[in-house]
C-alpha cells in the first residue's frame, strides 16, 4: 500500500495532469453508494444535527433547567425522570408509537374520513420495514434520520410534563403514565398534525410547523390534569419552596435555547431557505419574550430576575414553535412579545388565583404559551404581515377558524385521556407517595440517593 | 475574666479579626449563625411567588478576655464592625468564672493568653 501511495506521490509532483486525469478516472470507476434517487446529503447531514440538537434539549437541557427550580431533596428526582422518559420513550417510539403517529395507509387519503384520518396502523411495528436506503416522505434524507427525529420529539414531550407534578409523584407512576400517554395521546395527535395528507388536522388546513400542538399544548394540557389530579404538594402554597439552584436553570434554559434551533429549523427536513427563515424567527421570538418577561417584572415587582429572564426565553420559543415555518421577522417579534406577556401573567397570576400547584409551570408556559403561539401562527402567515402565506385558499379568519379547531381538539383530546389514565394509575398504582416520604424528598425515599453530599 | 460575644455582619469578619489581633488577643471562636433584629429580613421573589426570608445569615464570634482588657476588645470590635448601617449587630458582655487550658491544666487568667 505505501508503495502505491509513494508512486502515487511522485506521479502527483512530475505530472499533475495525467495524476488528475488518473484521479478523475477512479472516481468513475469506483462504485457509487446504493443511495435511492433524491438522497441530498447536505439534508441528511443537517437534519442528523438536528436530531442531536433535541436530544440536547432534554438531557441535559430540560433536566437542568427543571433540576434547578427543585428544592434541593428532590434534585435528583426529576432529573432521573426525564433520563429515564428519554430512555423509555425511545423503546416505545421504535416498537409502536412511529407507526402510530406517522405511518400513513394510502387510504388515509380517501376523501371521507376514515380511521387513518385519526391515527396510523401497526404496518411498521419495531420499525420492521426500516432499511438503510429507504428515504423518509420528504424525499431527500434516510428514513432512519427521520424516525430518529422525532423520536426526539417523542422524548421531549412526556418530559415537559413532568415539571407539574415534581417532588410528590411516584417514579413508578411517571413510567406507566408517560408509556400509556405516548401510545394513546401523543401518537394520535402527531399523526392528526404532521403524518401527511387525509390527517385531521391537514384537512383542517391548520398550521402546525413545528409542534404548536403536538408538543406544547399536548403536554401542557396533560401537565394541568396530572397536577390536579395529584394533589398539591404538602405546605403548598404556605410554606417557601424557593428553587434551590437558578444558576442550572438558567444553563438548562441556555440548552433549550440553542437545541431549539434543531427542533424548529429541523422540523422543515431540509437545509433550505423556509429552514433558514425558522432559524430567524426562532431567535427573534425568544429574544422579544425574554425582553417582555423582564420588561414586565422591572415594572410590576421592581427587579428584573434571572428566573423571569430564563422563563421569558423558554416561552418565545413555545410560540414560535408552530409558527416558525411560515412566520415572517414582524410576526416572531409579535409572536415572543405576546407569549411573554401570556405566559408572565399565567404563572405569576393565573396560578395564584386558580390555585393549582403546578410546580415548574409545565401548563403556565408550555400549554399557555402553545395555545397563543397556535392561534397566532394563523395571523402572522398572513403575506400582508411578512409571512409565507395561508394554507392554500385560505382568507386569514378560515386560518383562524383551522388553528382554533385544532387547539381545541387537542386540548379535548388530551384533557379527557389523560385524566382517565392518571385516574386508573392512581386507583391500581397510586399516583403519590407517602406523607413521610414526600418531606424526607424523593431522592432518598424513591432512589435512596441524595443530590448533595457536602 | 470577661467572655465578649458578638454579632456581626458576615463580611465584617476579616476587619473585626484584625482589628482584635491588633490589640493583642491570641484568639477566638467564630460560629455562622442566622437571626433577626431590627434590619428584619428580606424577601424574595420567584415567578411572582413571594418569600419572606426573616432569618439573616450572620457571624457570631466569641472571645474570653482579662478584666481590664475588655473595654479595649469591645471599642476595638465596635469599631471594625460598624458600617453605620441598620444590621450591623450587637456586643454582649459577661462574666466568666473560670478557664482551663487542657493540655497545661494552667487554669484562670493564666490560662487566657
Amino acid at each position: 500500500m505505501s508503495i502505491i501511495f509513494k508512486d502515487l506521490v511522485y506521479l502527483s509532483r512530475n505530472y499533475p495532469k495525467a495524476f488528475s486525469f488518473l484521479m478523475v478516472l477512479m472516481c468513475c470507476i469506483l462504485p457509487a453508494p446504493a443511495y435511492a434517487d433524491g438522497l441530498d446529503t447536505g439534508d441528511t447531514a443537517w437534519m442528523m444535527v438536528a436530531c442531536v440538537l433535541v436530544l440536547f434539549m432534554t438531557i441535559p437541557g430540560l433536566s437542568l433547567f427543571y433540576a434547578g427550580m427543585m428544592r434541593a431533596k428532590n434534585v435528583l428526582s426529576v432529573v432521573m425522570q426525564c433520563f429515564t422518559i428519554a430512555a423509555l420513550a425511545s423503546i416505545i417510539w421504535c416498537a409502536i408509537a412511529y407507526s402510530l403517529a406517522l405511518h400513513a395507509p394510502p387510504s388515509q387519503a380517501s376523501e371521507a374520513i376514515n380511521i387513518h384520518t385519526f391515527i396510523g396502523d401497526l404496518h411498521c411495528m419495531f420499525l420492521n420495514h426500516q432499511d438503510t436506503t429507504a428515504l423518509s416522505d420528504s424525499g431527500t434524507i434516510p428514513e432512519t434520520v427521520f424516525v430518529f427525529f422525532q423520536m426526539t420529539f417523542c422524548i421531549i414531550t412526556p418530559a415537559i410534563i413532568c415539571g407539574a407534578f415534581v417532588e410528590r409523584m411516584k417514579f413508578s407512576a411517571v413510567m406507566v403514565f408517560t408509556s400509556l400517554w405516548l401510545v394513546l395521546v401523543y401518537a394520535p395527535i402527531c399523526h392528526m398534525a404532521w403524518s401527511g395528507d387525509g390527517a385531521l388536522f391537514v384537512r383542517w388546513g391548520a398550521l402546525d410547523f413545528a409542534g404548536g400542538t403536538v408538543v406544547h399544548i399536548n403536554a401542557g394540557i396533560a401537565a394541568l390534569v396530572g397536577c390536579v389530579l395529584v394533589g398539591k404538594r404538602k405546605g403548598y402554597p404556605e410554606t417557601a419552596m424557593p428553587p434551590h439552584n437558578l444558576t442550572l436553570t438558567v444553563t438548562g434554559a441556555g440548552m433549550l435555547w440553542v437545541g431549539w434551533f434543531g427542533f424548529n429549523a429541523g422540523s422543515q427536513l431540509a437545509a433550505d431557505g423556509v429552514a433558514g427563515n425558522a432559524m430567524l424567527v426562532t431567535q427573534l421570538s425568544a429574544a422579544a419574550a425574554t425582553l417582555t418577561w423582564l420588561g414586565l417584572e422591572k415594572a410590576l415587582h421592581g427587579k428584573p430576575s434571572v428566573l423571569g429572564a430564563a422563563s421569558g426565553a423558554v416561552a418565545g420559543l413555545v410560540g414560535i414553535t408552530p409558527a416558525s415555518g411560515t412566520c415572517g421577522v414582524f410576526g416572531a417579534l409579535a409572536i415572543g412579545f405576546a407569549t411573554g406577556m401570556a405566559c408572565f401573567f399565567s404563572v405569576t397570576i393565573l396560578k395564584k388565583k386558580m390555585g393549582y400547584d403546578d410546580s415548574l409551570d409545565a401548563f403556565g408556559i408550555h400549554g399557555v404559551g402553545g395555545i397563543v403561539g397556535a392561534m397566532l401562527t394563523g395571523v402572522f402567515c398572513s403575506p400582508s404581515l411578512g409571512g409565507l402565506g395561508f394554507s392554500d385558499g385560505f382568507t386569514m379568519g378560515a386560518q383562524l377558524i383551522a388553528q382554533f379547531k385544532s387547539v381545541l381538539f387537542t386540548i379535548v383530546y388530551c384533557g379527557i385521556v389523560s385524566f382517565v389514565l392518571f385516574k386508573v394509575i392512581d386507583l391500581t398504582l397510586g399516583l403519590r407517595v407517602g406523607e413521610e416520604s414526600e418531606t424526607i424528598g424523593l431522592d432518598l425515599s424513591e432512589h435512596e440517593e441524595k443530590g448533595y453530599i457536602l | 475574666m470577661k467572655k465578649i460575644e458578638t454579632i456581626i455582619k458576615t463580611f465584617k469578619l476579616e476587619d473585626v479579626k484584625k482589628a482584635l489581633t491588633e490589640i493583642g488577643l491570641q484568639g477566638m471562636t467564630i460560629t455562622e449563625v442566622k437571626g433577626f433584629g431590627r434590619q428584619k429580613g428580606h424577601k424574595e421573589l420567584y415567578r411572582g411567588a413571594e418569600y419572606v426570608v426573616e432569618l439573616l445569615p450572620k457571624i457570631k464570634l466569641e472571645v474570653v478576655v482579662h478584666d481590664d482588657k475588655a473595654k479595649e476588645a469591645v471599642d476595638a470590635i465596635a469599631k471594625a464592625a460598624s458600617s453605620g448601617k441598620i444590621g450591623d449587630g450587637k456586643i454582649f458582655v459577661s462574666p466568666i468564672d473560670d478557664a482551663v487550658r487542657i493540655r497545661t491544666g494552667e487554669s484562670g487568667d493564666e490560662a487566657l493568653g
